[in-house]
């Protein structure tokens, strides 16, 4: 424990550049996949393809695409850019199925009487067809986040420092406490932007939280009704 | 595009057949190390994931314990395994780890697959007198047995994946080949074996695509076939491909 004390500024220096890292990906992910997940929603026959192929790049271990990107990217072996554009990746490829879904997952019916009062394809998608399907992209990116921040750490193998310097410094130096801390703070930071998207869900996308309390409010009325 | 002529190069020279550090040989020992942890995580999470499914209790549990675990890093956890059970027993360590990381993906499958099973379905086979156990053999595993190997397919590829980086603490497999090259800067060495791995992972997805596909019960596959064009689409794996935890 005596070396996390004394190493205080280390930790917290390292987990500011994680979230540094972290976040880009996630942001670029999901401008990413909102396009491409509306295209495998709209276009059912390329669905499939764009799905299997999207799904294909997550089997990639993260060790072998950052060493590869370099040679795709033609920039620099210990180039952040790598680390960043690998990131995008996964996360674009957990989200794509998300967004498809969750387009998907729109009521029909909602979607003609949009039509029907005047909307246009792209205003409807904007007011009404991605709004509705908020809640379960909401849920592919705090997924997509969770994960990105995780994969950071490999990026210390490619020279990309980040609390994973925690993990490689701690095994030279057998220390415990070292790696453990690394391994606490990326949980602790993964809590933390899931739990702010998770708040940002709520302030964006109202109707997700009053659902519940007024469901429960409406029970007692129906039964008025019926009888 | 020289580079990675170069990568092909090193990948297909005779050499790679030859020596302590022969690709046959690495390739065995990821195969070895992936293997053995599936299979003891499977061990331990299928009857687990079983239980979780069939009263439907702890779910809630379950669910928080998978979304957790996609947090933890696989290399730290790895080494913070290593360095409790001591650095002396790495290879058995290690597998631990691989287990515990492997251990969510099967549990999730496991549970939802016999989740994901229409409810009157198996009140139909409890009407029909059917034992709890009957029912969970014979009516909920084989029809979860594709969610199922969905989950053991993430937890595959999860594992594939960590083992490239256990490399780096010596315990050999695919991943010493990049961790050789990265100080000497070798790109062919490097990009050689990156390729080479990303086959395997591709292979091992691909054998559990197939696995999965077989594994729809006949008359399940029958009755979808005569459905009608644009209904409901059939049981999709919602652990299918993306969301393993790397």
């Amino acid at each position: 424990m005596t070396w996390v004390w004394d190493n205080l500024d280390l930790i917290g220096r390292l987990s500011l550049e994680h979230v540094r890292l972290s976040v880009p990906p996630i942001v670029l992910g999901l401008l990413i996949a909102v396009p491409i997940g509306w295209l495998a929603h709209r276009y059912r026959r390329a669905r499939p393809a764009i799905l299997t192929v999207i799904g294909l790049l997550y089997t990639i271990p993260s060790l072998a695409l950052f060493v590869i990107l370099p040679a795709v990217l033609g920039v620099g072996f210990l180039s952040e850019v790598n680390v960043t554009v690998a990131l995008t990746i996964y996360a674009v490829a957990i989200l794509v199925r998300s967004v498809a879904d969750a387009l998907g997952s729109v009521d029909a019916e909602v979607r003609q009487a949009a039509t029907a009062i005047g909307y246009s394809g792209w205003s409807r998608f904007w007011v009404v067809e991605l709004p509705l399907a908020g809640p379960v992209v909401l849920a592919g990116l705090r997924v997509a986040a969770v994960s990105t921040v995780s994969l950071v750490t490999v990026g210390i193998f490619v020279g990309v420092e980040s609390l994973g310097y925690l993990f490689i410094n701690g095994l030279q130096r057998r220390i415990l406490a070292e790696v453990a801390s690394g391994l606490v703070m990326t949980v602790v930071i993964a809590l933390v932007i899931d739990l702010l998207l998770v708040l940002l869900g709520r302030a964006l996308m109202p109707w997700t939280r009053v659902d519940s309390r007024r469901s429960r409010r409406r029970r007692p009325a129906a039964g008025v009704v019926s009888r | 595009m020289t580079l990675v002529l170069d990568a092909l190069a090193w990948l297909f020279s005779p050499e790679r057949l030859t020596g302590s550090n022969a690709i046959p040989t690495r390739l065995l020992e990821h195969l070895f190390y992936t293997g053995i942890s599936v299979l003891v995580a499977a061990l331990i999470a299928i009857p687990v994931g079983y239980l979780i499914g069939h009263t439907g209790r702890g779910r809630e549990l379950a669910v928080s314990i998978s979304g957790a675990a996609r947090a933890l890093p696989s290399f730290g956890l790895l080494l913070v395994v290593v360095l409790l059970v001591g650095t002396t027993r790495a290879p058995l360590a290690a597998v631990v780890a691989f287990v515990l990381l492997a251990i969510p993906s099967v549990l999730a499958g496991a549970y939802s697959g016999i989740e994901a099973i229409d409810r009157r379905i198996i009140d139909a086979a409890r009407a029909q007198g059917m034992t709890e156990w009957q029912i969970l053999l014979r009516v909920e595993v084989p029809l979860g047995l594709p969610l199922l190997l969905g989950g053991l397919r993430n937890a595959a590829l999860q594992v594939v994946s960590t083992v490239t980086l256990a490399a780096y603490i010596g315990l050999g497999g695919l991943g010493i080949y990049i961790f050789r090259a990265i100080p000497l800067r070798r790109y062919d060495e490097m990009l050689g074996s990156a390729i080479l791995i990303v086959v395997l992972a591709l292979v091992v997805d691909a054998v559990f695509a197939l696995l999965q596909r077989l594994s729809v019960p006949r008359g399940i596959t029958a009755g979808r076939a005569t459905r009608t064009r644009g209904s409901t689409p059939g049981p999709r794996a919602p652990m299918g491909s993306p969301i393993a935890y790397k």
